[in-house]
């Protein structure tokens, strides 16, 4: 028995959906979840705490941070299989 | 003499937006070669020419729309958007790079779209196969260089530059990929990948940065800085990688 199909509307909004989740999420959610992270982090600093040079080095360094346990992440899963 | 000054921070969207759209095509042209060559150019040419008329259509709806979003909040989610995608794509080069990962194989992507065209049916008057092939082939690849070219333009109000450096990279990639023929496995794929995944995290820092109003010291110019720290980082993981795998490697040898 074959499924019915959905209405246009429904597959076009589920599609633009899967089309950022897989942009934004995809296989590393610590990625995105680092960036928000460091977005927050960041605005705090700045906005809340007005300390321009400490938001201006923690910025690269989170994301240095977040791409090298991504790497080290990868490189685990590698040596289990 | 006349004077011409060109920010840094032009000469880095030039360099991201070619970037960006000559990797995303050169995946698409394999795709548009291997139909063509199979099924006839008539239907993957009209799929491809249908695929770029629609990503042109996104981007002067979407463009516009974005220039009215005010400057802070604009370069504060494009900023993160691109920090995301940059780290994404950083991390896929490094790991390519350091042997963890398959280098993306355009030779094998040829053979695979060839296989599949082979056993599908043949329409006699038009190849709607061939057509929708080559359609969602120049679509999707090209879909991540319009979110470059939309992102990095209208956050540096320099749109227009970005279209037109698009269309350039657009317009070498077939040149040379027409030229060249089934060659496309020797493009510098993932080196091209990496330097495109350093300048979008080196964009995506920097407008993070300004969409919260941090000062940056130096100005435009800190963005050419973060490009060499994200190349130092860069290239330090690489190296870390590449031991690990050897590393490995010869530990399953002693076994």
């Amino acid at each position: 028995m074959t499924r019915p199909r959905r209405a246009l509307p429904v597959r076009l909004v589920k599609g633009f959906a899967a089309f950022w989740w897989d942009f934004l999420v995809g296989d590393t959610p610590e990625l995105f979840i680092a960036a928000v992270v460091t977005v927050m982090v960041v605005a705090l600093l700045r906005v809340a705490g007005h300390e321009n040079a400490a938001a201006g080095v923690a910025l690269p360094l989170l994301a240095i941070v977040a791409l090298t346990v991504s790497i080290r992440r990868a490189q685990r899963a590698s040596r289990r299989k | 003499m006349i004077a011409v000054t060109v920010s840094s921070s032009a000469v880095v969207l030039v360099g991201a937006v070619f970037l960006a759209t000559a990797v995303e095509m050169v995946e698409a042209l394999t795709i548009v070669l291997a139909v063509g060559h199979t099924r006839g150019w008539r239907s993957a040419l009209e799929g491809t020419a249908v695929a770029f008329l629609s990503l042109a259509a996104l981007v002067a709806l979407l463009g516009p729309a974005l220039v009215h979003v005010p400057l802070s909040a604009l370069r504060l989610i494009v900023g993160g958007v691109l920090l995301v995608f940059g780290l994404q794509w950083l991390r896929k080069a490094i790991l390519r790079s350091g042997g963890l990962k398959d280098l993306h194989d355009e030779d094998a992507i040829y053979r695979k779209v060839v296989a599949e065209m082979e056993s599908a049916d043949a329409s006699p008057r038009r190849d709607r196969i061939a057509f929708v092939m080559a359609f969602k082939g120049v679509f999707l690849e090209g879909l991540e260089a319009v979110v470059a070219v939309l992102t990095l333009g209208s956050s540096a109000h320099r749109l227009g530059l970005a279209v037109v450096v698009a269309v350039a990279a657009v317009l070498a990639v077939a040149g040379t990929g027409t030229a060249v023929a089934r060659q496309l496995s020797n493009v510098p794929e993932n080196l091209m990948k990496m330097g495109v995944g350093i300048l979008l995290v080196s964009y995506g820092t920097f407008w993070t940065g300004e969409g919260v109003h941090v000062r940056w010291p130096a100005g435009d110019v800190t963005l050419v800085g973060f490009v060499g720290l994200y190349v130092v980082v860069t290239w330090t993981l690489v190296a870390v990688v590449r031991r690990g795998v050897a590393g490995t490697r010869r530990r399953a040898v002693v076994r």
